[in-house]
């Protein structure tokens, strides 16, 4: 399925959710669909997207999470399905855009290309809700799934195209990109 | 912080040292278990105030910390010397976002230690932290320990600072064989 088309149709129901990105065509996709100050795109830090997720659901525990990151960050974060699906946070859900290639690079294939279903380990870890959704009429079905409240954490890998899309540019500036996110739920900055 | 002052610091410094977190308005904790943290980390676990998590590798706790400030908490990482290695480059998120971290690193590889192993990143492990810009400061007493987490704590999270605190091996002392 097409990675922009998909990850707006998702976004269409976000409701309120705070999104982080991992860096990549994931932050482009979310970035396409609108540049908000409850969106934090990570630029670099591979693996940390879903990590960076978990922290901000434990410490927002009112808010909804989405994390939408790539096949090749979150494989690089292996372990962290395991430490989540310990943490057990019932707002936190990770969106694995999968076009089973590492697409920033030159397209080289991943592990998802190869055997390697990272819905299947999360499930096997404990996530609550998982799935492996093949094309957009099962993201709608996802995106009234994430309205539903969860007892616990949820990652769903969509299956995109591998192709690379004209890239629509966050603000590399982290700090304003943090400051910005925090101001947005009446943080302060120091 | 009179409460910290009355104790012996050379043997309950673990107790004051939770009592200077929770001070600072500590909410949050991550850790890959080491022993000299053990009592740290039972007494956070044990609270109901802190979200822990157990880590399967060191810089899960970087972003872990770094989202849990993003949402305004205040987060601690606990780990050994020999997870510092591991944390390398996710120390990128903190140091480019600006974001308040607090690392306090028990040593391994110093001080009477049996297993070489440890050597190499116990001797490396100021200068990786350095090298992603990450403020070292190092402890070698219970007194000198308390005093300088405090006053870390107040570096990160009141002026955006990226800090470790080195607790030396010599006052965790040797490991039993």
């Amino acid at each position: 399925m097409d990675r922009r088309t998909a990850v707006a149709r998702l976004l269409e129901g976000r409701n309120g959710a705070l999104v982080v990105t991992g860096l990549g065509s994931p932050s482009y996709d979310v970035h396409a669909c609108g540049d908000r100050d409850d969106n934090f795109y990570l630029w670099g830090a591979m693996g940390g997207a879903a990590l960076t997720g978990l922290g901000l659901a434990q410490a927002q525990p009112g808010k909804r999470v989405l994390v939408i990151t790539g096949d090749g960050e979150m494989l690089m974060a292996f372990g962290a399905l395991a430490t989540i699906a310990v943490a057990r946070p019932r707002n936190l859900d990770i969106v694995v855009l999968d076009n089973q290639h590492y697409g920033e690079t030159g397209m080289q294939d991943s592990h998802t290309g190869k055997g390697i279903s990272l819905a299947g380990v999360a499930a096997a870890c404990g996530f609550e809700r998982t799935g492996t959704l093949a094309d957009l009429a099962a993201v709608d079905g996802l995106r009234a799934e994430l309205q539903r409240p969860s007892q616990g954490p949820g990652l769903f890998v969509l299956k995109i195209a591998a192709e690379n899309l004209p890239r629509s540019l966050p603000p590399r500036d982290a700090t304003y990109v943090k400051t910005r996110f925090r101001a947005h739920l009446g943080l302060r900055p120091c | 912080m009179d409460s910290t002052i009355q104790r012996d610091l050379g043997l309950d410094w673990p107790v004051a040292l939770y009592e200077t977190l929770k001070a600072a308005n500590v909410a949050h904790m991550s850790y890959v278990p080491d022993a000299g943290h053990t009592t740290l980390i039972n007494l956070l676990n044990a609270d109901p105030e802190v979200t822990t998590n157990v880590l399967t590798t060191e810089e899960e706790g970087i972003a872990i910390a770094a989202g849990a400030w993003l949402g305004g908490l205040r987060s601690v990482v606990l780990m050994q010397s020999s997870g510092v290695g591991n944390c390398i480059n996710m120390l990128s998120l903190p140091a480019q976002t600006r974001t308040p971290l607090l690392m306090l690193v028990t040593m391994r590889g110093e001080w009477s230690e049996f297993n070489p192993w440890q050597v190499p990143m116990g001797r490396a492990t100021q200068a990786a932290l350095e090298a992603m810009g990450v403020a070292v400061l190092r402890s070698e007493t219970g007194g000198d320990l308390i005093e300088t987490v405090q006053q870390a704590a107040v570096m990160a999270y009141e002026a955006d600072g990226q800090i470790a605190v080195l607790i030396g091996q010599r006052l965790l002392g040797k490991k039993k064989w």
